[in-house]
């Protein structure tokens, strides 16, 4: 057959609908319904944060549209429940008008919380406990999982395996007997003994993904370091924790987001003011009075998630693989 | 620089034996070549040389120092893993210093050990770098530079071309063999590619199922073979195998007679060898290269016979012919331009200065 | 060097048999095995003592202090369990428990399914952003996230209500109708846990080989043949982990039901977390708290063999 000829035999279509338009219309069709599901996920930290732009005045008033933000600045006099310092301060933050209404409205509800409320001291105690629990939590996690993922000694498999089950012991399980234990250590009441139990919401976490992590490292590595004249602890702090530091961020990350959030060891084992933490406090203390003042209560809520959120933002990554890693051994 | 010596050494793991009583004498300055298939113990012997693992039984001598329970530091080795193992978040220049970094040695004489090593490998500008930017040959002079730094008696490379492609092989083949009549460090070498073994050796140790099959020069593995599983093993493609009967000819001398009514004559110097054979189901063993095509004057030791061609493969610079010998596909390499096609006669030589008689009881080159 | 034959080298080595000097320095391998031993045992000594100190101690002692009476002075063996199957709120409360863990792991997982395809379905640098929004109730602490939704479901300004209103609607009494609370609580669990399901069902998609869509098109599949034959049997595994995760996860929460309505309207939306809490803390029953809390342990030992099942087989599929 010639080229001549090849030119005119021109090739048949078949038909069998576009491709490319059904491609598209699949896009649209999950971009529709991934908005509803964002609206779905984001709708309550979105209504919270309206919410906290405005003055209890302007939310009980039912004409306006509680979905929307504040649109006009709060009256100064009828925030029902202000101390003076803060209304000193309102009116400060007042003569900067050039601010949208809703801003002021926000920064009028964080003054009002951070001076007339122990919002501050839970936040302090918050900050002391998270820091010396995710301390602790890898002080102890990154050697146990090195000894019981590398270093294999006898019983070691048995022992990892009954770390994960301990990982799916709940808190509200524990609470009771940890109760009487904290109580006979005499540390009820104080947030050092929610330092002594935290460990328990973290620790086997943090080894299981520790564990696995390092065991994900190629065994050569430590011959090779072996050989080199590296000893078992040289090895742990100069190799295996350089090389497996994206999980030792996830697991540190886990950790904090974990103590952060706590709930029933705190609800249980605290009740005095000065010792409380920001998840319990703000449900038992600043929902106490007759009269809620929303716009403070959900400023306190969103101050309160701030940290783990800001985490979240900038690690975004570190923070999914350290969920997803419990899924996998090794 | 040290000979090492292994005596009736020993590895169990639970009930299974990986190495069955090694005796093995490697001389200083020698590089030895383990060679066998997967699990045949060669990566065990050589890690019980390393250090890491234990010897149930037996005695590994180093330098003439017994170092069965030695650890791997304080034995002086260095040693390339197949995977390099290189410490990723270290840079190259701290991947190689870091063994005497632990040992603490002066930074000056670290700085020249290294600019050294790095000299002789050509990885000098590599030395900020880390592995991970670098390409798998790159890796492979690292791995070799974080050894030569160490100045150690012994070098052991586990497989440490394996990872490469073919093209880099070859070239890291001759790399390392520079490496080591530069450094001239007794080397124990394994892997499993025994051209990688002939070429580098000076000795190769054939192994197969935890024993040595057989220990020789790359001369003496491939022309006097002395079990089926060596003749086998080296030399590629594989050594042919064909049932034959040794029987006494016509004329006096011996004769192999092999189906399809193919007999071919014994060449005389063999005679006295296999006379006590006479009579004997055996098998007939005889490399493709030694099956060619005939080139004009018959050597007294060659014999022409005509075949049916089976398949047909050429390579380049020869062809390879395939034709059947009873149930038997029997493999010969002849010159392309005299290579005929599937299905059509063609007459081969059979150079039998070359061939091998084996026990098929005991597998013994007889 | 020329002696190749074993018999040769036996010999050789006869020779050479001079007794060999042993090599000095550095503890023998054996000693370092030991050594190696003593390490690992005192890098996990740590994690021994927090885990047998914090968890399994106290869940022994509190089968111990469940056979207690009130005043925690006199053994009665199983007189707390006896007297809380002759008490209806008990019955109720098992109920409400497992209605609520059921219902809303189903839920999440279904969303989580669901989210997670879509996702998949988009151009790949737009996922990440899409992942990032959608984890976010996964990320703010549960308690402060129901205290928004609480907020929300308020009897007067429920902002849903209001809504209702301009186009006619009903106004709920969200809380206070045990119907309607009982479905406020499943409401806010599965929000907070669908996105936990869709990062696995995502990490698990991204997981299966693409050659197996590629094969299965050329093999003429439908997209729904290719989720029923190829996705669905591929994640198998990490679905039945994660649901049953969850399921011990919902099946002890404790955060959703106190804050939202602490166990009201009378009761009926009591789980035993939150029913342990009541009759534990607050009302200081210890013992009667202790034993509602381990009727949840069969249901969680159930669920974490069958974890450790999937677990072991994933880990072996990687």
């Amino acid at each position: 057959m010639t080229a001549a000829a090849i030119g005119a035999d021109a090739p048949r279509r078949v038909v069998g609908g576009s491709i490319r338009r059904s491609r598209r219309w699949a896009l649209i069709t999950s971009y529709f319904f991934l908005i509803l599901f964002a609206i779905f996920f984001l709708v309550p930290p979105y209504y919270q944060l309206a919410t906290a732009t405005k003055t209890s005045e302007q939310i009980s008033n039912q004409d306006t549209n509680p979905w929307l933000p504040a649109m006009s600045a709060g009256q100064e006099g009828l925030n029902p429940g202000g101390a003076n310092a803060g209304k000193a301060n309102l009116a400060k933050i007042k003569k900067d008008s050039w601010l949208p209404a809703a801003v002021q409205g926000f920064m009028a509800n964080i003054s009002q919380l951070m001076n007339d409320t122990d919002f501050p001291i839970y936040f302090r105690n918050t900050a002391i406990v998270t820091v010396c629990v995710v301390i602790i939590t890898m002080v102890i996690a990154v050697p146990a999982a090195f000894s019981l993922g590398r270093m294999k000694f006898w019983g070691s498999g048995v022992l990892a395996t009954g770390v994960f089950l301990t990982y799916l012991v709940p808190d509200s399980l524990l609470f009771i007997p940890l109760f009487k234990v904290v109580g006979g250590l005499g540390l009820l009441d104080s947030y050092w003994g929610l330092v002594l139990v935290y460990p328990t919401l973290t620790v086997p976490f943090c080894t299981w993904i520790m564990i696995g992590y390092f065991q994900s490292i190629p065994k050569e590595l430590d011959e090779a370091a072996l050989i080199d004249g590296a000893n078992h602890i040289q090895m742990l702090f100069r190799i295996f924790i350089p090389v497996a530091l994206p999980g030792l961020i996830a697991a540190t990350i886990f950790a904090f987001t974990v103590s952060w959030a706590a709930f029933v060891y705190p609800m249980a084992f605290i009740y005095s003011s000065d010792q409380l933490v920001l998840t319990a406090g703000t449900i038992t203390s600043l929902v106490k009075a007759d009269v809620y003042q929303w716009g403070m209560i959900m400023t306190a809520a969103l101050l309160a998630a701030a940290p783990p959120l800001v985490i979240y933002a900038f690690l975004m990554d570190y923070y999914i693989a350290g969920l997803t890693a419990g899924a996998t051994k090794g | 620089m040290a000979n090492v010596a292994l005596r009736k050494v020993v590895k169990k793991y639970d009930r299974t034996e990986a190495v069955r009583g090694i005796d093995l004498d490697i001389a200083d300055k020698e590089f030895i070549v383990l060679v066998g298939p997967s699990g045949c113990g060669k990566s065990t012997t050589l890690r019980m040389i390393a250090g890491l693992e234990e010897v149930t039984d037996g005695e590994i001598l180093i330098g003439g120092d017994l170092v069965n329970d030695v650890p791997p530091k304080d034995r002086d080795i260095a040693m390339v893993f197949q995977n390099y193992a290189l410490y990723p978040h270290m840079t190259v220049y701290e991947n190689m210093s870091f063994g005497l970094r632990l040992k603490k040695f002066p930074k000056a004489e670290i700085k020249s050990r290294v600019d050294h090593a790095a000299g002789i490998l050509g990885i000098t500008e590599l030395l900020e770098r880390r592995p991970r930017q670098l390409s798998g040959g790159q890796r492979q002079r690292v791995a070799m530079g974080r050894a030569i730094v160490r100045n150690p008696r012994v070098f052991l490379f586990d497989e440490p071309l394996s990872n490469l492609d073919a093209k880099l092989r070859v070239q890291m083949r001759t790399e390392i063999k520079k490496v080591h009549q530069t450094v001239k460090t007794t080397t124990v070498y394994v892997t499993h590619d025994q051209i990688e073994a002939m070429t580098l050796a000076d000795r190769v140790v054939v192994m197969n199922a935890g024993t040595i099959e057989q220990l020789g020069t790359p001369h003496d593995l491939y022309h006097t073979p002395r079990t089926k599983f060596v003749a086998g093993f080296i030399g590629s493609p594989a050594m042919n195998f064909v049932n034959c009967k040794l029987v006494e000819a016509a004329g006096g001398g011996l004769s192999t007679r092999l189906g399809n009514g193919l007999t071919f004559k014994v060449p005389p110097d063999r005679t006295q060898r296999y006379k006590s054979h006479v009579g004997r189901e055996l098998l007939f063993g005889l490399r493709p290269e030694h099956i060619t095509e005939p080139r004009g004057d018959l050597r007294p030791d060659c014999q022409e016979f005509d075949v049916t061609l089976d398949v047909v493969e050429p390579m380049g610079m020869e062809t390879m012919v395939y034709f059947m010998v009873e149930d038997t596909e029997v493999c010969g390499r002849v010159n392309p331009a005299s290579a005929g096609a599937p299905g059509q006669p063609m007459r081969l030589v059979a150079e039998l200065g070359n061939m091998h008689l084996i026990d098929p009881q005991t597998e013994a080159v007889i | 060097m020329v002696d190749t034959t074993p018999r040769g080298l036996a010999a050789a080595a006869a020779t050479m048999n001079r007794a060999p000097t042993r090599r000095s320095g550095g503890a023998s391998l054996r000693v370092l095995a030991r050594r190696r031993s003593t390490t690992a045992f005192l890098f996990a000594l740590p994690l021994l003592a927090v885990v047998g100190g914090l968890i399994v101690y106290p869940g022994f002692y509190a089968i111990y202090l469940s056979m207690l009476n009130k005043a925690q002075t006199k053994f009665i063996w199983f007189g707390n369990y006896t007297f809380l199957f002759t008490r209806d709120s008990f019955w109720m409360v098992v109920q409400q428990s497992v209605l609520f863990a059921v219902t809303a792991v189903f839920f999440k997982a279904l969303i989580g399914v669901i989210t997670a395809h879509l996702v998949n379905n988009l151009p790949a640098k737009g996922q990440r952003k899409w992942r990032g929004m959608l984890l976010v109730p996964w990320v703010i602490p549960l308690s402060l996230s129901t205290l928004g939704w609480w907020w929300m479901f308020d009897p007067t300004y429920s902002a849903f209500n209001w809504a209702f209103a301009q186009i006619g609607g009903p106004h709920i009494h969200w809380l206070s109708e045990p119907a309607w609370a009982r479905f406020c609580t499943i409401l806010v669990n599965v929000w907070y846990g669908s996105p936990f399901f869709l990062i696995m069902y995502l990490a698990a998609l991204k997981s299966v080989p693409g050659e197996l869509y590629e094969a299965a098109s050329i093999d003429g599949a439908s997209a729904w043949q290719k989720l029923i034959h190829v996705t669905l049997p591929m994640m198998r595994n990490i679905i039945s982990i994660t649901v049953l995760f969850s399921l011990i996860v919902t099946f002890a929460n404790y955060d959703v039901v106190r804050v939202l309505t602490a166990g009201g309207p009378r009761d009926t939306t009591h789980v035993f977390a939150t029913w342990a809490f009541l009759l534990g803390i607050q009302s200081g029953d210890i013992p009667l708290g202790a034993s509602v809390s381990l009727f949840m342990l069969p249901i969680l030992a159930i669920s974490a063999v069958f974890i450790l099942r999937g677990v072991r087989r994933r880990g072996r599929e990687i």
